[in-house]
């Protein structure tokens, strides 16, 4: 028997969310993606709330978040000073990666 | 099944305040939080650090463990004592790690299975709401983003039967797996999570994309690194070698004075897309071993016609 292929959404940075939608895609409430966005975490493009538009890979970043906040009991501030830090290192450690004797 | 020391755990001695294992908790779920730690096995360390703190915490599992008696090693054999936990009263529920699977069989064993942190998961739901969102990680190939892949994957979800218990259903999922999907994308199944209850939709389905670890390739984003062993006159002189890619092999030409740990990039071959990432070769010299007499010769003749101080620098 052979079983239908699924195809999905591949949730990277050209699909875009709308906040009821990314709201559902990260299972809370729209107050706390609205925190977030307030706390600089998120920033969706659009002006008013009703317009917001997400891209898809920020949802690994809200679900970072929560996870942050809710094992290590800190709040959004925190939260977003730790998010800042981690892409930062991140960051540094790809660099030294590809800097490190590159030589073209 | 193995006794667990949930002291050594959360790293205190067994007569230690609630305050002392709160602090060394706390420590620890920091380091090992897998959101922050680049510890590979910081995600296990981190479930089983939940576990621990979650008996610990609360006086009441604390003092059912401790009847255990001190004399349990990690890892040992165990079986429940018949008698044990007669008398002792359960009322709060596990930590609400998020993700975190359920706890050691170990835990089951002395609290009960409804004491983990999936029991109750799914249940508070009101009558027309959707279904709840899954989630789950998918291993793949690097090959996979090269070409695009389906996969059967297999998903294990917890559900409540019709009296209420939680039964584990397997289900197996053909998916498709993108071309150009790179480490820690999600792919969304609508409709693919929980049933809904009323007019509530399904949930759906998240998949996380993790690379199964290869013998050569090393994702990094979108490119990918692969070490190549040269030889000494390779790397002198220059040449041209095969260089595997997850494309199929390629001629790469090998500068003359390449040295050890360089890296040679092949522009547009890592992980496909606009633009594509690239792949970074990194030369790795080798020496060939002096195992005959006749290949001592040839390095003694090198030591004679070539001379070579790799160490001037060190001012020795």
């Amino acid at each position: 028997m052979t079983k239908k292929i699924l195809s999905g959404t591949l949730l990277d940075e050209q699909v875009h969310l709308s906040l009821t939608e990314f709201c559902q895609a990260c299972s809370s409430g729209t107050e706390w993606v609205i925190e977030l966005v307030e706390e600089g975490i998120l920033e969706p493009s659009g002006e008013e709330s009703s317009r917001w538009s997400f891209p898809g890979n920020s949802l690994s970043k809200a679900q970072r978040a929560r996870r942050l906040q809710h094992d290590l009991e800190i709040n959004l501030a925190g939260v977003a000073l730790a998010l800042e830090l981690l892409d930062e290192i991140e960051a540094l450690r790809s660099r030294l990666l590809r800097k490190e004797h590159l030589n073209e | 099944m193995d006794y667990k020391d949930y002291y050594k755990i959360v790293g205190v001695d067994r007569d230690a305040s609630q305050q002392e294992i709160k602090r060394a908790y706390k420590k620890l779920a920091r380091k090992y939080h897998p959101d922050v730690s680049k510890e590979v096995d910081a995600e296990a360390r981190f479930k089983a650090l939940g576990e621990a703190y979650s008996v610990l915490k609360d006086p009441e599992k604390r003092a059912a463990y401790d009847e255990l008696g001190a004399n349990w090693k990690a890892g040992q054999e165990f079986r429940p004592p018949p008698d044990w936990g007669r008398g002792f009263e359960f009322s709060g529920s596990g930590v609400h790690a998020e993700d975190a699977g359920a706890y050691s069989d170990f835990f089951e064993s002395l609290f009960g299975q409804g004491m983990g942190p999936q029991a109750g998961a799914g249940t508070r739901q009101g009558f027309n709401a959707r279904g709840e969102d899954h989630h789950a990680k998918v291993q793949v190939d690097l090959e996979d983003t090269y070409k695009g892949a389906s996969h059967g994957i297999s998903l294990r979800t917890p559900e409540l039967d019709n009296s209420g218990h939680v039964i584990t259903k397997n289900r197996t999922l053909n998916v498709k797996i993108p071309k150009g999907v790179r480490q820690g994308q999600k792919i969304r199944l609508s409709g693919q999570g929980s049933p809904g209850h009323g007019n509530g939709g399904a949930g759906d389905l998240y998949l996380e994309i993790e690379f199964r670890p290869h013998s050569f390739y090393r994702p990094d984003g979108k490119d990918v690194y692969v070490d190549l062993p040269l030889t000494p006159w390779e790397a002198a002189l220059g040449a041209t070698v095969k260089v595997p890619t997850p494309d199929g092999p390629v001629d790469m030409k090998i500068p003359a004075g390449t040295s050890n740990d360089q890296k040679l990039r092949l522009k547009g071959r890592g992980i496909p897309g606009s633009p594509a990432g690239d792949i970074y070769v990194v030369a790795k010299l080798t020496l060939p071993p002096a195992s005959s007499d006749a290949d001592k010769e040839f390095y003694k003749k090198m030591q004679q016609d070539l001379p070579y101080n790799p160490r001037g620098h060190l001012e020795v």
